[in-house]
């Protein structure tokens, strides 16, 4: 095995430390020290942006959320609004309908009355003048039956008597 | 290969000398094959990591690649030491790649191109230089953090008193055998790997060099599962790379926490 018997050579060992400890010296200093901090530097760096990008994109999410919480809240507000205002226009509506309604209600039994009133006063007044052409009827009627004449104030009075039972 | 013709499964893990540098002592520091592959393996990466250093906040497939990587150490450093274990993400993040990127160049086809392929891995005198790195790391953090507290490492919760003489014993050997562990389980997982695949493509050789009959019967099985070793090899690789790193950073975890 010349891993062991290379021993007994004067040159092996001290060549073999000598070049191990100079190459592995090389690899960690400029290597190992030079050049894997910066590369573990970019990686964090780029781990750092991804964490902020995302944390960035999260808070944008969640404020698109309250954005649009908000907007549904307003859009509700202002439905509620309209809704509430055509509610009240036709409140408004029905109760000015009615009062007119009332108004005209009122005008219309004030007419009817005045239109009985005046059809009872005809009424009273042509009731009137029957009585008084039956009187005469009656008078005259008596009169060309009896020969008897009737006055006119009894002849009245019967024909009341009899119109109004 | 050796003598013969034979194709010996040892020779690939000689490590050879290419030129002569300076002495430390009488200690001689050469410029070798496991040093070209080192070499390679370490430029390699820093290629690799630099089509991570766009930087940019949307990632081209290569900083996806190189990104995968590095999350790939940081979360387990997360998960094994917490906010802490982030110091510590250079060297264990360091320490996979390096192993990862020695091992699936070992395993690389270069032998078709002339070239030498060698497991760097496959020795232990680099995983030990590794493992007693990882360890002296965790007995510095341990001691610099915790003081002489850190011994109550020794004894785990809920030990009964009448056992405190065994306990502290277990785990004091327990502790010690981490460096030697870690060092073994990746040099011998590569050896013994990479013995395999040689063993089988001898057989291939071998068989079709007996001629047709044999070359089927021995040769064509044989090629099957040098398929399916070779995938088996690069989980293998991946694997042990991985081990390295999680184990060390359960130890670091010990030494932050300290349970």
């Amino acid at each position: 095995m010349p891993q062991i018997s290379q021993f007994a050579e004067s040159w092996y060992a001290a060549s073999q430390i000598f070049w191990v400890l100079l190459t592995f010296g090389f690899v960690f200093f400029v290597i190992g020290r030079g050049m894997l901090p910066k590369i573990e530097a970019t990686v964090d760096a780029r781990d750092r942006k991804v964490a902020d990008d995302l944390a960035a994109a999260k808070a944008a999410h969640a404020a698109a959320d309250g954005l649009e919480e908000s907007y549904r809240q307003q859009s509700e507000a202002s439905r509620a609004a309209a809704q509430k205002a055509v509610t009240d226009a036709k409140d408004k509506a029905a109760r000015d309908a009615e009062k007119r309604l009332a108004k005209v209600d009122g005008e219309l039994a004030d007419k009817l009355a005045a239109a009985e009133s005046e059809i009872g006063a005809a009424r009273t007044s042509a009731m009137a003048e029957i009585e008084a052409v039956a009187a005469e009827a009656a008078g005259d009627l008596v009169a060309k039956l009896s020969g008897v004449k009737v006055a006119v104030a009894d002849a009245r009075a019967t024909v009341k008597a009899v119109l109004h039972g | 290969m050796a003598d013969q013709g034979k194709v010996d499964p040892m020779h690939q893990f000689e490590v050879q000398k290419m030129f002569d540098m300076f002495h430390v002592g009488n200690h001689e520091v050469a410029f070798t094959t496991s040093a070209l592959w080192m070499v390679i393996a370490g430029l390699l990466l820093w290629a690799f990591m630099i089509g991570g250093m766009k930087r940019q906040l949307v990632p081209g497939r290569w900083q996806v690649a190189v990104e995968g990587f590095t999350g790939f150490i940081s979360s387990m450093m997360n998960a094994n030491i917490g906010p802490e274990g982030r110091k510590y993400t250079p060297y264990v993040f360091s320490l996979f790649m390096f192993i990862l990127m020695l091992n699936v160049l070992g395993l690389m086809p270069f032998g078709l191109f002339g070239l030498h392929p060698f497991t760097v891995t496959s020795h232990f005198a680099i995983t030990g230089v590794l493992a007693i790195l990882s360890f002296a790391i965790v007995l510095i953090v341990g001691f610099w953090r915790h003081g002489f507290h850190f011994f109550s490492l020794f004894v785990p919760h809920g030990t009964p008193i009448w056992l405190m003489w065994l306990i502290p014993a277990i785990e004091l050997v327990s502790f010690l055998v981490r460096p030697f562990s870690l060092a073994l389980r990746l040099f011998v997982a590569m050896t013994a790997g990479h013995v395999l695949m040689k063993v089988f493509a001898s057989f291939i050789i071998d068989g079709i060099a007996a001629g047709p009959a044999i070359g089927l019967g021995v040769g064509l099985p044989s090629m099957a599962l040098m398929i399916g070793i070779s995938g088996l090899e690069l989980l293998v690789a991946g694997i042990q790379a991985y081990v390295f790193a999680l184990l060390t950073s359960l130890y670091l975890n010990d030494a932050i926490n300290l349970h």
